[in-house]
């Protein structure tokens, strides 16, 4: 008996090891670590050579597409109905359908993606939605260096070869429970977003899209009546494991974790993705939502919202998009800053 | 001679006649009692008689009523699907109401009237689980010690769950059931009231728990130590020399000058133990009631060192009146 119970134990140990050998989500060594706040704090970014590998080869850039000169005919007078790039050369403007075609339209389609046989029509969902988002570009590009700097979007930041951006959001779907089971308030299903979490798997409609206020700590030591609830708490909790994801860095990368609501000892980098978070719920409002019309369903949520706009869709792991080369810079076109 | 080494009892005490009773309530105990194998390598081989009683049964039908309203709402959260609700199981939840319905005890079903509801049965249940203690220890004439601890730990059960929320007037304060959502709630608990780690009793409860479990293994490696020398009959050691319980006291006063006696290393462990949870509930009931936020509390009273700072100095865009 007393052997039975022996090689039963050992089975059991056997089994629970190779469980943790081959379940849990290890990461090889090396461990590269970077310091980012005073010694002692414990404010590191952390990362393998094997993720810089991956986070390299996902950020790969586009072809180069010459560049047109400013000068010479007006694509105004040469092609009809033109709307928004209205202020571009003919070279220019057909340059930006040649990035449109190689970034963004499917390889097989090209330019039959947003055009028919006439090529001023606007018959085609396609090239409203492309129309609008060169506009958003424009509008980055110009009134968003807070947080894209000189650096600036192209249609690649997102794109990246895609029609639709690879990270998108919609509206969480209604629960699952019926009748008068517990909705739970959208909580308890580990999803990406969450961080395979319990805390909200939708943390993006109240904050990105809605203008809940994100802060919850309380800025005095004491009291003043009922503060920020602790669902609200929840609901920033996840938004900020998305921005985490979403950016491939560590909280501490912006917060010194002993205080997460101090400015003062945060990092400056905290204040660009303070203004990342006001300019997607500025654009969630002004350009995406807006064109839930012009979508078929397909591209549409489970709740028929259009398709949103969050971290990930521009920095896909990276904590700078595209780690940080510019491509706007060549692309006075969509407004980029050019180099100097 | 027994030898007790491992986790496994290697020897099996088996009177002719089973343990039944030192004289009391012996009519109240269900289940004439057996022995088992498998039970004696892990403690006594002994499997009932059960004494179950009225509060017994009182606390196994509420715990039933808690554990069934909170596994048949994470069932409806994954559309009754038997697959997605072991895959989701740890992180399938049962909130409190919303913020919305402050301190009502009629929310909607949906929205936290089934916690409402599942808190009160198991608050009944571990109550009623307590009056068992208490009532079976004074029946063997015993010390109510297990009563008083088991105690303690209710109240911060109570602090989190019924205490606290009663004084911050929202039932939404309190903890979430479910594996996973119960950590992320604590962990949010602490951010949202600006680090507990800053909250000296939060502290105290630290140092009580690790401590606990310091001299718990202390303890554990003593007496399996002088386990050669009979050192697991504790107490009956004590007025001889050199039997197990002198040499483990002579161990621990060469290595450390001192040393708990057979009866104090008890008293110790249970106050550690009893401290833990009595600390972390006023902890917790000071939190939000008294300080909002415990770093700023910390910095007020000179416990959060100042670190130099690596970076130009960082200022809330909201406050510098950014514009957009």
């Amino acid at each position: 008996m007393k052997t039975i119970v022996v090689v039963f134990g050992a089975a059991v140990a056997a089994l629970l090891t190779l469980a943790m050998l081959f379940t849990a989500g290890w990461v090889a060594p090396p461990i590269l670590s970077t310091q980012m706040g005073f010694r002692g704090v414990a404010m590191h970014e952390l990362t393998t050579p094997a993720e810089k590998r991956l986070i390299a080869a996902a950020n790969a850039l586009p072809d180069a597409i010459d560049k047109a000169s400013p000068e010479g005919d007006r694509a105004t007078s040469v092609y009809q109905n033109v709307k928004v790039l209205n202020d571009l050369s003919v070279e220019q403007f057909n340059r930006v359908m040649l990035g449109l075609a190689a970034w963004v339209a499917p390889a097989d389609q090209s330019c039959n993606y947003c055009h028919g046989e006439n090529m001023a029509s606007d018959d085609l969902y396609t090239k409203r939605v492309a129309r609008r988002m060169l506009q958003m570009t424009r509008d980055i590009n110009k009134n968003w260096q807070a947080h894209v700097g000189a650096t600036g979007v192209t249609c690649y930041t997102c794109h990246r070869g895609m029609p639709a951006p690879k990270f998108v959001w919609f509206k969480g779907a209604p629960p699952k429970s019926g009748g008068f089971a517990a909705t739970n308030d959208g909580m308890g299903h580990p999803t990406k977003v969450n961080a395979y979490s319990g805390l909200p798997a939708d943390p993006f409609t109240d904050t990105i899209l809605g203008s809940k206020p994100i802060r919850g700590q309380a800025t005095q030591a004491l009291p003043v009546g009922f503060g920020t609830p602790i669902q609200d708490t929840e609901r920033t909790y996840s938004l900020m494991m998305t921005l985490s994801t979403s950016l491939g860095v560590n909280c501490t990368y912006c917060h010194n974790s002993r205080d997460f609501g101090n400015w003062a000892d945060s990092t400056p980098q905290r204040v660009t993705a303070w203004h990342g978070l006001q300019m997607v719920r500025n654009l969630n409002n002004t350009y995406l939502q807006p064109l839930t019309g012009e979508f078929p369903a397909n591209r549409l949520g489970p709740l028929g919202d259009a398709p949103k706009i969050y971290c990930a869709t521009c920095h896909q792991g990276a904590n700078k998009p595209l780690l940080g080369v510019s491509l706007a810079k060549d692309w006075p076109e969509l407004g980029g800053v050019a180099s100097p | 001679m027994p030898v007790f080494e491992n986790i496994f009892t290697q020897v099996q005490v088996r009177p002719v006649a089973l343990e039944l009773s030192v004289g009391h309530d012996d009519g109240e105990r269900v289940n004439v009692g057996a022995f088992s194998q498998w039970l004696g390598y892990l403690g006594n081989a002994q499997l009932g008689p059960i004494y179950l009683g009225y509060y017994g049964v009182i606390s196994c039908i509420t715990g039933f009523f808690a554990i069934e309203i909170i596994g048949l709402n994470m069932a409806a959260s994954v559309h009754w699907s038997p697959i997605q609700f072991v895959r989701q199981l740890p992180w399938l939840a049962l909130e409190p109401p919303k913020p919305e319905y402050g301190l009502s005890i009629m929310p909607p079903l949906a929205e936290g009237g089934w916690w409402l509801m599942a808190g009160f049965f198991l608050t009944t249940s571990i109550i009623m689980w307590w009056f068992r203690i208490y009532t079976r220890s004074r029946a063997l004439g015993l010390g109510t010690h297990t009563a008083w601890a088991f105690a303690s730990a209710i109240w911060l059960y109570l602090v989190l769950g019924f205490i606290r929320p009663i004084l911050m007037g929202h039932w939404s304060e309190a903890v979430p059931f479910g594996i996973f959502p119960h950590l992320d709630w604590t962990a949010a608990f602490s951010i949202r009231y600006g680090n507990l780690f800053y909250n000296p009793f939060h502290m105290l409860s630290i140092a009580f728990l690790y401590g606990s479990a310091l001299l718990f293994a202390m303890h554990g490696a003593t007496i399996l130590a002088v386990g050669r020398y009979g050192g697991e009959r504790e107490v009956e050691q004590i007025l001889y020399r050199g039997t197990a319980a002198e040499r483990a006291a002579l161990f621990w006063r060469w290595t450390m000058g001192f040393n708990a006696t057979m009866e104090s290393v008890h008293r110790w462990a249970w106050w550690f133990a009893v401290l833990t949870t009595l600390t972390g509930g006023i902890g917790i009931l000071l939190t939000g009631t008294v300080v909002d936020n415990w770093y700023l509390w910390g910095v007020k009273h000179h416990i959060a060192a100042a670190y130099p700072h690596m970076y130009p100095p960082v200022v809330d865009p909201a406050a510098a009146g950014a514009v957009k």
